[in-house]
């Protein structure tokens, strides 16, 4: 007898649906079935077994892993931890927030710098924000309310396969009753990609040229001319497309990395929230950064509660938290070989990072954290696997618009495999331990009175 | 087992009217018992030292979505801003301080009970996963109803019962504790762009008065007997002329009695009242109407306020009233982070600078302390600074200080570049009444705990009473003459003992006491059509399906449940 496993949150992207439908072995080890889910969350559950390792693996002197305990493996992270001057913790996209939490207790206890993939990805959002705000809205008022969709350097058909099902163009929701008949769709790309597709109007912005084209809409919402042509776009196309903005009860503007990753990068984002708020003289708009996997806007979330910055946290300083990108951000970090001890988690560095960055990080120590083997893992001196969020473990994750989503387990993780909380707060553990051990030896070295250690 | 005596301090205790007598407090097991009952206690010396409860705060956005968009959206509320590391964890942020140093810091300034303000029902995962971060305090967090559209549609057909029920169902479902309305109908119309200008003007679509939702919500309250009232964040905050509103919404009140067996004896608690006691017409002719609101208040026993007082900061300002926050972007053209929640509440966050060389924030510094000093009650006004809005929850100290000094008021005034527009346009200079310690600590602990329906546990030294004991190095019989020393021994008080156990001592953290999550479970007879209604509701409105909406158990910590059975 096979069972049922309703309202499951799926581990892909940022859209976060909450509604699969998982039929699991009767002995809850197998998945059978995926209901509900895009092609790429239905094969997440499906090879969730696949080239899994029970046992952490440590690399020997001949280049080949060697399986090692969690305990052996919990006491080397420990001990690179402690002796690494400045130890980098990276990833994040894909766990829990709990493993987050847990994570950021290790750093703040090891002296450590800890970041997320938005610092390859929506970093440069964040420093948009900074500095001008964040008119946004839940997926749901847009599912309810909006009658207007700009797509604007983003192709979710592609990327956030149910993104448009489920809370912008088709769905009929409390006052869009007639769905995507009800709505107008704009998108914006320098390429005519699966989602212009479905536009009213796709306007073929010149590629790297979305700031001026920014600043036409806005120079024309407040009703002065522009040339006859900007960034490849007629003026009358131009025209067109603010008449429908201004003329919206509500809208919604999903951006993607073509605006937040070609030239002009947060200063694109920034102008596109200037002309949100430009717009909310007129009408009701709102703005969202379309976060790519399924949690990563979970560490923006744990660490701004726990230091106030969302991401490139320097914690080496051990009194205060520091930010600033450039200077704390992974890739530059590693660019200047500043990273003595690499700790990978929830995403692929070796995949995803420059090639010189990788280079760098490969001459000290790079433990990899992660359910499946990786090409990080393939690099790394040690593999810790976990079990997989989403699949195996449960927890809370954060959806594209902040939303928290409560995740379930549908089968049970390998025997013996921790899962990313669990595995944090034992190197934490270890640490103190180590920290114990150091202040035996040099008295001097113990906390200053008045200040209880551990927890 | 643990015991513990505080000796020979000067207590003051108003739930049980002990006004500064000079006694023994003992705590056995995390509760204040008989002193007779100890054996061999460990010993705290109070002599020559003030002795409350541990303070509770009616009113302060600590936890949540806004707050934290607040954190993330202001590097510089960090920069330089941010003390070096003390205690277990990091402590950042001024303004809007991280978890750490939120329960940190009013553990230091002797608090033990804190209400989140505002919960957006559908982002409580959230509200607790920052709850369980937040260490030493208890915390309650209060969902928001006034603009739900479960809530519109219910009271507009005038169904109370079914509101009840789904009231109670939300409480459940969020692990909340308390009814919240911020800008009833507002809100709502925000998600269009627009507002709800007075109490009369009905919300698009729903076509339901926000006078309407808020009586409705007290009906519902009061057949709930819910142990805290109705809390209200009044239509058109913050504008100049405002007052009349909020008078419209006071008299709301008149005729409806309180329900409960929680010894609360108002319906309805008016939250941050100085943002709503504005006169004149535009920020050119503002003046202070506190006295005219404090006299609806004093004479009217149903009702309980908290003051929002201005700091004179550099803040953040934050509230699920959307559409005031937009206003305020216009005003000041700063950042601004707007996050409408689907069919239940919105938010806005934009950073604001109250100066001293400000005439509109030096009116509203001495409107927020006539609010307190003209009030005949102080059991039913309450010292907020509706955190961050006003100013941070750390400025609680430097309130108490003016409260209890004039020459503290005028020392401050000192410093403002229209000091004679702000004594025109208030009545500040006129009062001469200086606090004393005794109706701080009814403004601070026991006023708030019996306003939320929880003075049989926090707010008190009554055995019985939760082991939460504040002591502060201030001797009632030798005040000191420099009125900074009150502000200096309420920042960092002498000791902090939470549930039985040493949290501060010299005003440093030495430990960090389990905390709870406190929240108020409903009981109500089963009901088809409301279950209907959130099956429905969900199916085709919401985002998220129904069993994932509502906290899973291992979300919540450490839970403290107060039970309502209304069935019986």
């Amino acid at each position: 007898m096979a069972k049922k496993i309703e309202n499951v949150g799926c581990p892909f992207c940022g859209v976060c649906c909450d509604d699969l439908v998982v039929t699991v072995s009767d002995d809850g080890k197998k998945i059978l079935e995926v209901e509900n889910a895009c092609i790429i969350g239905s094969t997440v559950f499906h090879r969730a077994m696949e080239d899994r390792h029970a046992l952490p693996r440590l690399r020997q002197p001949d280049g080949t892993y060697k399986e090692i305990s969690y305990d052996e493996a919990i006491d080397y992270t420990a001990k690179v931890l402690q002796k690494a001057k400045k130890p980098l913790i990276y990833g994040f996209g894909s766990t829990n927030c709990e493993g987050m939490a847990a994570a950021a207790k290790v750093a703040e206890k090891a002296g450590a710098v800890i970041d997320n993939c938005a610092s390859i990805c929506h970093g440069s959002s964040f420093l948009a924000i900074f500095d001008n705000g964040y008119p946004s809205c839940t997926l749901g008022e847009t599912k309810n309310r909006a009658d207007v969709i700009v797509y604007w350097g983003a192709n979710p058909a592609h990327a956030h396969p149910r993104h448009m099902s489920r809370y912008s163009i088709f769905p009929r929701g409390f006052f869009t009753g007639k769905g995507h008949k009800g709505r107008k769709i704009i998108v914006i790309d320098p390429r005519h990609t699966d989602t212009a597709q479905v536009a009213d109007i796709h306007l073929q912005v010149k590629q790297g040229h979305d700031y001026d084209l920014f600043d036409a809409f806005r120079t024309v919402l407040r009703g002065h001319d522009i040339p006859d042509e900007v960034a490849g776009v007629k003026k009358e196309k131009i025209v067109e497309a603010v008449e429908i903005l201004k003329k919206a009860r509500f809208g919604t503007i999903f951006y993607g990395m073509g605006l937040c990753h070609s030239d002009g990068r947060n200063h694109n984002v920034d102008i596109a929230i200037s002309l949100t708020r430009d717009l909310n003289d007129f009408t009701k708009w709102t703005i969202m950064a379309m976060r790519g996997h399924y949690n990563i806007t979970g560490p923006g979330a744990v660490w701004s509660w726990q230091y106030g910055f969302p991401y490139c946290l320097d914690l080496t300083k051990r009194d205060i938290a520091h930010m600033n990108p450039g200077e704390t951000s992974s890739v530059d970090l590693a660019m200047r070989d500043e990273v003595d001890a690499f700790i990978n988690i929830g995403t692929d560095a070796a995949a995803h990072f420059p090639i010189e960055p990788v280079k760098h990080l490969r001459k000290h120590p790079w433990i990899t954290i992660d359910p499946h083997p990786t090409m990080a893992t393939e690099i790394s001196d040690l593999h810790i696997p976990v079990g997989i969020v989403g699949v195996e473990v449960p927890g809370i994750v954060y959806r594209m618009d902040n939303v928290p989503i409560q995740y379930r387990k549908v089968i049970d993780a390998p025997d013996g495999v921790l899962n990313d909380e669990e595995l944090f707060e034992r190197i934490y553990q270890r640490l103190c331990e180590l920290e114990a051990e150091d202040a035996a030896k040099t008295p001097a070295k113990t906390t200053p009175e008045g200040v209880r250690a551990g927890e | 087992m643990s015991e513990l005596l505080i000796k020979n301090g000067f207590v003051f205790d108003p739930l049980q009217g002990i006004k500064g007598d000079r006694m023994d407090i003992a705590i056995k097991d995390g509760k204040i018992v008989e002193t007779n009952t100890l054996s061999s206690p460990s010993v705290i010396d109070a002599a020559g030292m003030t002795v409350m409860a541990g303070g509770v705060d009616v009113h302060s956005h600590v936890v949540g979505p806004k707050v934290n968009v607040g954190r993330l959206f202001r590097p510089e509320d960090k920069l330089f801003k941010s003390p070096f590391k003390t205690c277990n964890r990091m402590e950042m942020g001024f303004s809007v301080p991280s978890t750490f140093k939120t329960g940190y810091d009013y553990a230091r300034m002797g608090y033990s009970f804190v209400n989140e303000a505002a919960m957006p029902p559908l982002h409580s995962p959230h509200v607790h996963e920052e709850i369980r971060d937040t260490p030493i305090i208890d915390n309650a967090a209060m969902p928001v109803f006034g603009n739900n559209w479960f809530t519109l549609e219910y009271l507009k057909n005038n169904e109370i019962e079914n509101n009840a029920a789904y009231t109670a169902w939300l409480l459940r479902a969020t692990r909340g504790f308390a009814i919240k309305v911020v800008n009833p109908g507002g809100t709502e119309a925000w998600g269009w762009g627009l507002n709800c200008d007075n109490i009369h003007d009905p919300v698009p679509y729903f076509d339901i008065t926000p006078a309407k939702i808020i009586t409705g919500l007290i009906e519902t309250n009061e057949f709930l007997g819910l142990p805290h009232s109705v809390h209200l964040h009044c239509n058109n905050l913050g504008n100049p002329g405002n007052y009349t509103d909020t008078l419209d919404s006071l008299r709301l009140a008149e005729g409806y009695t309180p329900k409960n067996n929680f010894g609360r004896d108002q319906v309805m608690h008016i939250t941050h009242v100085q943002f709503s006691s504005y006169g004149g017409d535009s920020w050119k002719n503002i003046d202070s109407q506190a006295k005219t609101i404090m006299d609806y208040v004093n004479s009217h026993d149903n009702i309980t306020v908290d003051m929002g007082q201005v700091t004179l900061d550099e803040t953040t300002t934050m509230t699920a009233d959307g559409p005031f926050e937009h206003h305020l972007q216009s005003l000041n053209n700063l950042k601004w982070v707007n996050t409408d929640v689907a069919l239940e509440t919105a938010a806005g966050v934009v950073p604001y600078v109250y100066s001293p060389n400000v005439k509109v924030s030096t009116i509203q510094w001495a409107i927020g302390l006539e609010i307190a000093l003209y009030s005949n009650d102080l059991m039913r006004t309450f010292i907020t600074t509706d955190h961050p809005n006003a100013g941070p929850f750390t400025r609680y100290p430097r309130v108490i200080k003016w409260l209890m000094s004039r020459a503290a008021r005028d020392e401050t005034m000192k410093t403002f570049k229209w000091l004679n527009r702000t004594i025109e346009s208030t009545t500040i200079d006129s009062i001469d009444r200086e606090l004393t310690l005794y109706e701080i600590a009814q403004m601070t602990r026991a006023g708030p705990a019996k306003a939320l329906g929880i003075s049989n546990t926090y707010g008190g030294l009554a055995p019985g009473m939760d082991g939460n004991v504040a002591i502060y190095a201030l001797n009632p019989e030798n005040m000191p003459s420099n009125p900074d020393m009150i502000e200096s021994a309420f920042s960092r008080c002498a000791y902090l003992v939470k549930d039985g156990i040493v949290a501060v001592k010299g005003g440093e953290i030495v430990a960090e006491p389990p905390k709870r999550t406190v929240w108020v479970d409903v009981k109500v007879p089963e009901n088809a059509q409301v279950q209907r209604d959130i099956y429905e509701h969900f199916l085709r409105h919401y985002s998220v399906g129904v069993e994932n909406y509502q906290l899973f158990d291992e979300h919540l910590h450490n839970p403290r449940v107060i039970e309502v059975d209304t069935t019986q």
